[in-house]
């Protein structure tokens, strides 16, 4: 069970990821920040659950819609902040912006935009981990929409068949840009594909902190102590639409509205206070302190320079590229 | 090792990982049919090394090349020097996301804090009677990607030396070895030899004419310039080794002496890396040159099975004498 401190943490992350969110929707919305950007609203308990299980050195892959899991496996806001701006003191140096985010120090080793190709790579990370006798898990965050893709596949049968100490959490959204689970996918639930590898397949209502946690827990212990891999399906609800400035017109209203009153993260600050785990005044500092994090940020990430365009040809290769 | 010994392309590939495997922990290899009880891969070239090294770090793999070259890349940023062997070179294809996306580009969209030393060892080859999808040689889609670092060997000798420094380079090489060399015995190299990457070689010096060429006609055009200066032509052969990133200075300083550039590949010729070696040479020269470029390649269609028309698709060792003599006139 997840303990009163486990709950707690798993707040404050998931108000980070929020308070970070709505910051970066805000500059959007200003013109001070110009990016394509996958808002992650609606998802934070999901991240903040998975990754309150894993240690520092464990590691990451993500996608395009990852600041959520970014930040839940501990990049600090600043470097965060300062990639999707592009500056030079940002986690790349400016080199890979919102959808290419790396801070192997935090464990986040690769984020990529294209769909389902963070599932092999994370395999690869789990084979070197056993290759070397290490206890170190992985976990690769991918959509529902990239369970159709074929490196899905290829990646769970690889790591089942070594028993690679890996965590496939699917954070099942409802949608693949504008198109819904069940016009793209005939199984009930993505988890079920997991019996096509002989591994388990969970599914659990990722909205909730302590059943996502205590789901999260299974899978790193299972993979932890070289029992292999699991596919953990997270059910979980897209808020803002595809991409920032998508309407999400094609979402079905009904199904939003129920969504939204349902929002996870107030449900948890709702679930802290009704179990007497902290009081009113102690979660409000708490919003106060991330929310001071997130401007500070954000105020650090616009104040950096960019980039000087000597970074071109640098890191192209081991040696600096000739003109 | 006596000087005087000879190896195959086969063996001088198979001796390169074996010597790499047993200098460094972290090379590792991934492939399908690998392992010794799966016969030691389809052209036996990883034969003996599961039995010497196990089967954590010899791994016979799902035909799943995605995931062959994803766990690589994977593997690679996590410190390991994966070998991965993809069976024949079309089937790079259907990895070209992990190569393309992935392992070209991991180092700098990271700003240099993760790299990919990771080899991707494939072997392909008109001639054989292979058709249409078993035969293409593909090197130049891969050198149009800045990131990668695309190796074609040309003899066995070559072949080791190359093979060693791609295994111990830190960024991710294509390594390209002719299924129609495989057998063919070469002049064994001193043991531990290792050839520079993304340096071009001098294999002949010449005065008059400037073949730039690499893989398998390198062997034939040096035979080729051996009876041409019978005849009074000489001619200097630059086996480019590595193909991209290309050493434009080892081929410019050739042709700057010679002012006449024959460039002879087996892969197509349409938008191939001897139309890229030829635009720079006519860049940076253009006006020195005593006579336009000339290419030589395979013709611009599918590998054809029968073998009239496979032997009429190949590049002809004939032209490149025509070519040779043409620009030399
Ligand atoms: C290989 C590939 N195909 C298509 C796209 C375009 N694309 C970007 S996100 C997306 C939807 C993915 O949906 P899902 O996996 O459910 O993730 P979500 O966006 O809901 O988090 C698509 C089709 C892509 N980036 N990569
Ligand atoms: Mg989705």
């Amino acid at each position: 069970m997840t303990d009163e401190a486990g709950l707690l943490g798993i707040y404050r992350t998931a108000v980070r990821i929020n308070r970070a969110d709505e910051k970066l929707r805000g500059l959007l919305t200003s013109g001070e920040l110009a990016v394509s950007y996958y808002s992650p609203r609606g998802q934070e308990v999901v991240a903040a659950g998975m990754m309150s299980r894993l240690r520092a050195e464990d590691y990451l892959v993500t996608t395009y819609r990852g600041i959520h899991d970014q930040i839940a496996k501990g990049i600090p806001l600043e470097p965060l902040f300062a990639e999707l701006f592009g500056r030079v003191d940002g986690t790349c140096k400016g080199k890979g912006g919102p959808m290419h985010v790396t801070q192997p120090e935090t464990g986040v080793m690769v984020t990529t935009g294209v769909v389902g190709s963070g599932l092999p790579i994370a395999v690869g990370l789990g084979l070197a981990a056993q290759v070397r006798g290490q206890d170190r898990v992985t976990v690769v965050c991918f959509g529902d929409g990239a369970s159709n893709i074929g490196a899905f596949h290829e990646a769970l049968n690889m790591a089942a068949l070594w028993r690679l100490p890996v965590v496939f959490l699917c954070q099942n959204n409802r949608y693949a840009e504008s198109t819904r689970y069940s016009d793209g996918t005939t199984v009930e639930r993505i988890a079920q594909r997991a019996a096509s590898y002989g591994i388990p397949g969970v599914t659990v209502d990722g909205n909730n902190a302590g059943e996502m946690a205590e789901a999260a827990s299974q899978a790193v212990a299972r993979a932890r102590a070289g029992e292999g891999p699991t596919l953990l399906e997270a059910m979980t609800y897209r808020f803002m639409g595809h991409y920032f400035g998508d309407a999400g017109a094609y979402m079905d209203a009904d199904e939003f509205v129920a969504a939204q009153a349902a929002d996870p993260v107030p449900a948890l600050r709702k679930e802290l206070l009704r179990a007497g785990i902290s009081t009113e005044e102690e979660l409000t500092a708490l919003e106060n302190e991330e929310q001071a994090a997130v401007d500070s940020a954000a105020a650090f990430a616009k104040a950096s320079a960019l980039p000087g365009v000597d970074e071109l040809r640098r890191d192209v290769y081991r040696e600096e590229v000739v003109a | 090792m006596s000087p005087q010994s000879r190896i195959s392309l086969q063996q001088a590939c198979n001796q390169a990982l074996d010597e790499a495997m047993a200098a460094d922990e972290s090379v590792i290899l991934l492939g399908e049919d690998i392992g010794d009880r799966e016969g030691g891969g389809t052209f036996k070239v990883t034969s003996g090394l599961s039995t010497k090294y196990g089967t954590s770090r010899v791994r016979t793999t799902p035909i799943s090349e995605q995931a062959i070259v994803g766990s690589a890349v994977g593997a690679a940023i996590a410190g390991l020097r994966p070998v991965a062997e993809i069976m024949l070179m079309n089937f790079v294809t259907v990895a070209m996301d992990q190569l393309v996306n992935h392992a070209a580009k991991l180092r700098f969209m990271s700003g240099g804090q993760t790299h990919v030393p990771l080899t991707v060892r494939t072997a392909t080859g008109a001639g054989g009677g292979f058709g249409g999808q078993h035969s293409d040689m593909l090197e130049a889609w891969l050198a149009h990607v800045p990131g990668l670092t695309v190796v074609v060997p040309s003899s066995p000798a070559e072949a080791k030396g190359l093979l060693l420094s791609c295994v111990f380079d830190d960024d991710p090489c294509v390594f390209v070895e002719n299924n129609q060399m495989y057998w063919d015995k070469g002049p064994a190299p001193e043991p531990g030899l290792r050839i520079p990457l993304r340096k071009a070689h001098v294999a002949r010096a010449g005065t008059d004419v400037s073949v730039i060429t690499y893989g398998r006609p390198v062997g034939q055009v040096l035979a080729l310039a051996e009876q041409l200066a019978g005849d009074g032509i000489s001619v200097e052969v630059v086996d480019l080794r590595t193909v991209s990133p290309l050493d434009s200075r080892t081929v410019l300083e050739s042709v700057a002496k010679t002012r006449r550039a024959v460039i002879v590949h087996e892969a197509v010729g349409q938008f191939g890396v001897g139309a890229e070696v030829s635009a720079r040479i006519g860049e940076e020269l253009g006006g020195e040159l005593h006579s336009p470029v000339i290419r030589v390649t395979s013709a611009n269609t599918p590998v054809p099975f029968s073998p009239t028309l496979e032997k009429a698709y190949l590049y002809q060792i004939g032209d490149v004498e025509t070519a040779i003599r043409k620009v030399a006139s």
